[in-house]
C-alpha cells in the first residue's frame, strides 16, 4: 500500500511509520487467516461466546449462584423443572426457564451464561502460562545449547512421559484442589509441547544470516533472542497455542468434573456436568446444556486454530 | 578513515586455524574434526579489496566470518588496527564491532522478515546507541540513499523487495555504523548477472567515497578481478598464493592458482581455442582427512612433470615471498618464474589434460574447475580479453 506513496521527504514522515511500524505485516495475516473458512466459522463462534461471556449479566435473567425459591425472586419453581420457553408452546402458568432448574433451584441457562465467562478466562490464561514458560524454556535451550539445552529437554521429556490428565491429577492432588490449581496444572502439563516448538524453532532460525548479522552489529544473545528470533518463531506457536485453548478448557472441564478443580457451587460446566451425572435420566438438560456449551467452545477454537494453521503455514497454500 | 596508525596494515592476520569438530556414536564423542582453516597467515592493508578465492568448501567464507570473531578460532590470531582482538570478550569486542562489519551472499536470508527494512537498517545505530531517534532515522535515510534506495522505503518488508535491492539494503544495514572493514561474503553470487554489475560497481563507489576496506570473498575469477586490489588464493583451507590482482591473472606462479585461472570460460572462441587449460586430476580432498605436506600434492600437475619429488608430501610449503608483494606456497614456484620453462611445463600438463579428456569423454565427460554447484555465474563488466593464464 505504500507502493501509492510518492516519494516522501523522510522528515514528514510520522516517526513510527519509519521505526516500528508493522501493522502491513499484520494486517496481510490476519486477512489470510480470515479468508480461511474455518476460522471464519471459529471466529463467529467464539465472538458470540466472547460477546455473551462479556455481558453474561444482561444476557442472564438471574444470578449463577441464586436460590429461585427466595426474595427477591421467590417465584414458584419445582425442582429440577425441566425446560420451559412460552414461545415454543411451553404452558404460560409456568415460570419460563429456557435451560431449566437444577437440584438446587439455580436456574440452568444463567449458569451456563456465567460459565463462558469462567472456560474462556481459563482457556486463555492456562495457555497463556503454558506458552510464556514454555516458550522462554524451548528459547534458552534452543539457544544455548550444550548441557543447558540437555537438561531441559529431558525434563520435558520426563513430564511428556506421563499422561497429560493423570500427571495433572498428581498435580493437584499436591498443590490442592480448586479453579487455580487446576488451571496451574493443565498449564505445567502443557509446557513441554510449547517448549519443544519453540526450541525447534529458535534451532533453524539461529543459523540464519539476519541473526548473523545481528551479532556482527554487536547485539547481544538476550537482544538477539527476543528481536530477532523470538519474533520469526512465534506462527507455529500461535498456531499451536490457539488449538491448546479448546484442549486446556476441556481438561480443566475434566479436573472440575473430577471434583478436582471449581469447586461447587461455581458456575463452572465440567463441574456442572460432575455435580448433576446421577441425574442423566431423570434430568438430561442439567448435563446436555453445559455439555453443549463446552463442545461449542473447544470446536470454535478448534476451526480457529485449523484455520489460522492454514493461513500460516506455506506448505499447506492450494 | 579514521587512521590512528599510519602505515599498519588495518588487519593482519596470524597463523589462523579453525577446526569444527565432528561429534559421532552413541555417546557423541567427538571422532574428527573438518580442518576448515589451517595455519592461514595475510594482510589486509587500509583502503584496498583483497579479493579472496577459491573452491567451495576450501575455507574462504569461515576466514571472513572469524575476521569479525563471529566463529571462534581454534588458533592464531586476528589484530585489528594494531590491536588484538582473538581473546577480547563480547563486552570488550563491541567498540570494534562497529569497525568492521558483513555483507552476506543470499539477499534472501540475510534480512529479518518481520522487520521493516527502515528498522533492520537503523539496528546498529539502536545497538550502539548512537544518537536520537530522531538523528538515527536520519542516518538511514542518509545511508538508504547512499545505496540508492528511496527513503520511504523504510516502512517496507523485505519481501517487497527484489534479490538486488536486498542486497542493497543489507550494505546499507552495514554500513549505517560507517564501519572501517567490510567483509563481502560472496556478495553477487546469487544475483542475476546484470545485477551483479550493479551491486559491484555500487561497492567500488562506496569504497571510493567513504575510504573503505574490502575482503571480498568470491569463487568467481571475473568479478574478484574486477574489484580486487589484491588476490588471495586458498585451496583446502591453506593459502596458496597471494599477489597484486594485475599480477596474479597475469603471471600466477602457483600451480593450483594457474589451473585454476586456465578453467575460467573465455567469452571470445578464437581465444577459447588457444586457452592451455589445465584439468585437475579427482576431487578436492576431504578436510576431514586432508593430505599430508602440501595439501595440493595429490593433484598438482606440476609435481608430476618434475617426477613427484618426496617433499611435496613431507614437508608443508610456507608462503614465501616471490617477486615484490608476491607470495607462493609452492616449493618448486622457482620452476614457473623462467618464462620459458614455465611455457614448456604448462604446455606439457596441458597436453596431458587435453589428452585425457579426449579419452574421458565418452564416459564420463571432463572433470574440471570450478565446481558445478557454485553456478559460477560471469561478470560482463570485468574486462576479459586473450590475456589469459598461459600466454603470459
Amino acid at each position: 500500500m505504500s507502493g501509492q506513496v510518492p516519494a516522501l521527504d523522510v522528515k514528514t514522515v510520522d516517526p513510527t511509520l519509519v521505526a516500528g511500524h508493522r501493522s502491513s505485516l499484520w494486517r496481510d495475516t490476519l486477512r489470510g487467516i480470515l479468508r480461511q473458512r474455518s476460522a471464519q466459522a471459529g471466529v463467529v463462534i467464539l465472538g458470540f461466546l466472547l460477546l455473551i461471556a462479556v455481558f453474561a449479566n444482561v444476557v442472564a435473567p438471574f444470578g449463577s449462584e441464586q436460590d429461585l425459591r427466595y426474595p427477591p425472586i421467590s417465584e414458584q419453581v419445582n425442582r429440577l423443572a425441566p425446560p420451559c420457553i412460552h414461545l415454543l408452546g411451553c404452558d404460560t402458568s409456568l415460570p419460563q426457564h429456557a435451560f431449566g432448574v437444577d437440584g438446587n433451584f439455580f436456574d440452568v441457562f444463567s449458569r451456563v451464561v456465567y460459565g463462558a465467562r469462567i472456560s474462556l478466562f481459563v482457556g486463555f490464561v492456562t495457555v497463556g502460562f503454558a506458552i510464556v514458560i514454555g516458550t522462554l524454556i524451548g528459547a534458552v535451550a534452543g539457544y544455548a545449547g550444550g548441557w543447558v539445552d540437555n537438561l531441559f529437554m529431558r525434563l520435558m521429556d520426563v513430564v511428556l512421559s506421563f499422561p497429560s490428565l493423570i500427571l495433572a491429577i498428581a498435580i493437584v492432588t499436591v498443590i490442592g484442589s480448586g479453579l487455580i490449581q487446576a488451571q496451574l496444572a493443565i498449564g505445567i502439563v502443557a509446557i513441554p509441547i510449547y517448549a519443544r516448538l519453540m526450541r525447534a524453532s529458535v534451532l533453524s532460525i539461529k543459523e540464519r544470516d539476519f541473526v548473523v548479522a545481528s551479532r556482527a552489529l554487536g547485539e547481544s544473545d538476550r537482544g538477539i533472542l527476543f528481536r530477532r528470533i523470538l519474533p520469526n518463531a512465534l506462527t507455529p506457536l500461535i498456531v499451536q497455542g490457539t488449538l491448546g485453548i479448546g484442549g486446556a478448557v476441556l481438561e480443566v472441564a475434566a479436573l472440575s468434573f473430577l471434583g478436582l478443580g471449581a469447586q461447587p457451587p461455581t458456575a463452572e460446566w465440567g463441574s456442572m456436568i460432575g455435580l448433576n451425572r446421577n441425574f442423566i435420566f431423570n434430568a438430561p438438560h442439567l448435563i446436555i446444556f453445559p455439555g453443549i456449551a463446552l463442545s461449542l467452545t473447544v470446536l470454535g477454537f478448534n476451526l480457529l486454530g485449523d484455520g489460522i494453521r492454514d493461513a500460516l503455514d506455506p506448505r499447506l497454500n492450494r | 578513515m579514521t587512521t590512528t596508525n599510519g602505515d599498519r596494515p588495518l588487519v593482519e592476520v596470524e597463523h589462523l586455524a579453525e577446526f569444527f569438530p565432528i561429534h559421532g556414536g552413541v555417546l557423541q564423542r567427538q571422532v574428527g574434526e573438518v580442518k576448515a582453516v589451517d595455519d592461514v597467515s595475510f594482510t589486509i592493508r587500509r583502503g584496498e579489496t583483497l579479493g579472496l578465492v577459491g573452491e567451495s568448501g576450501c575455507g574462504k567464507t569461515t576466514v571472513g566470518r572469524l575476521l569479525l570473531r563471529l566463529l571462534e578460532p581454534t588458533d592464531g590470531t586476528i589484530t585489528f588496527d594494531g590491536t588484538d582482538i582473538t581473546g577480547l570478550s563480547e563486552r570488550d569486542l563491541k567498540p570494534f564491532r562497529r569497525r568492521m562489519q558483513i555483507i552476506f551472499q543470499d539477499p534472501f536470508a540475510s534480512l529479518d522478515p518481520r522487520a521493516p527494512i527502515g528498522a533492520s537498517i537503523e539496528e546498529g545505530l539502536r545497538i550502539h546507541q548512537i544518537g536520537t531517534p530522531a538523528e538515527r532515522r536520519d542516518q538511514v535515510a542518509r545511508i538508504m540513499e547512499l545505496v540508492g534506495l528511496q527513503p520511504y522505503h523504510a516502512r517496507r518488508y523485505p519481501h517487497e523487495f527484489s534479490g538486488g535491492q536486498r542486497q542493497r539494503i543489507g550494505i546499507a544495514r552495514a554500513l549505517v555504523l560507517e564501519p572501517e572493514l567490510l567483509v563481502c561474503d560472496e556478495p553477487v553470487s546469487a544475483l542475476d548477472v546484470s545485477i551483479q554489475a550493479q551491486v559491484l560497481n555500487l561497492l567500488r563507489q562506496l569504497q571510493r567515497d567513504l575510504g573503505l576496506t574490502y575482503l571480498f570473498v568470491a569463487h568467481n575469477m571475473g568479478v574478484v578481478e574486477h574489484i580486487s586490489d589484491r588476490v588471495a588464493v586458498m585451496y583446502l583451507g591453506t593459502m596458496s598464493e597471494v599477489a597484486p590482482a594485475q599480477e596474479i591473472y597475469r603471471f600466477p606462479l602457483h600451480p593450483y592458482t594457474i589451473a585454476l585461472l586456465s578453467a575460467v570460460p573465455v567469452a571470445d572462441p578464437g581465444a577459447r581455442a588457444r586457452q592451455k587449460r589445465i584439468i585437475l586430476l579427482g576431487d578436492v580432498p576431504s578436510p576431514v582427512n586432508p593430505p599430508s605436506g602440501c595439501r595440493f600434492h595429490t593433484r598438482c600437475w606440476l609435481r608430476k612433470q618434475l617426477d613427484n619429488p618426496t617433499r611435496c608430501e613431507t614437508e608443508r610449503p610456507p608462503l614465501r615471498d616471490l617477486g615484490p608483494d608476491h607470495q607462493v606456497s609452492c616449493h618448486f614456484a622457482e620452476e614457473l618464474v623462467q618464462v620459458e620453462r614455465r611455457e614448456e611445463l604448462i604446455a606439457n600438463a596441458a597436453a596431458v589434460s587435453s589428452a585425457r579428456a579426449v579419452s574421458d569423454e565418452e564416459e564420463i565427460g571432463p572433470v574440471e574447475l570450478p565446481p558445478p554447484d557454485t553456478g559460477g555465474i560471469f561478470d560482463p563488466a570485468a574486462p576479459i580479453g586473450d590475456d589469459t593464464p598461459g600466454h603470459p
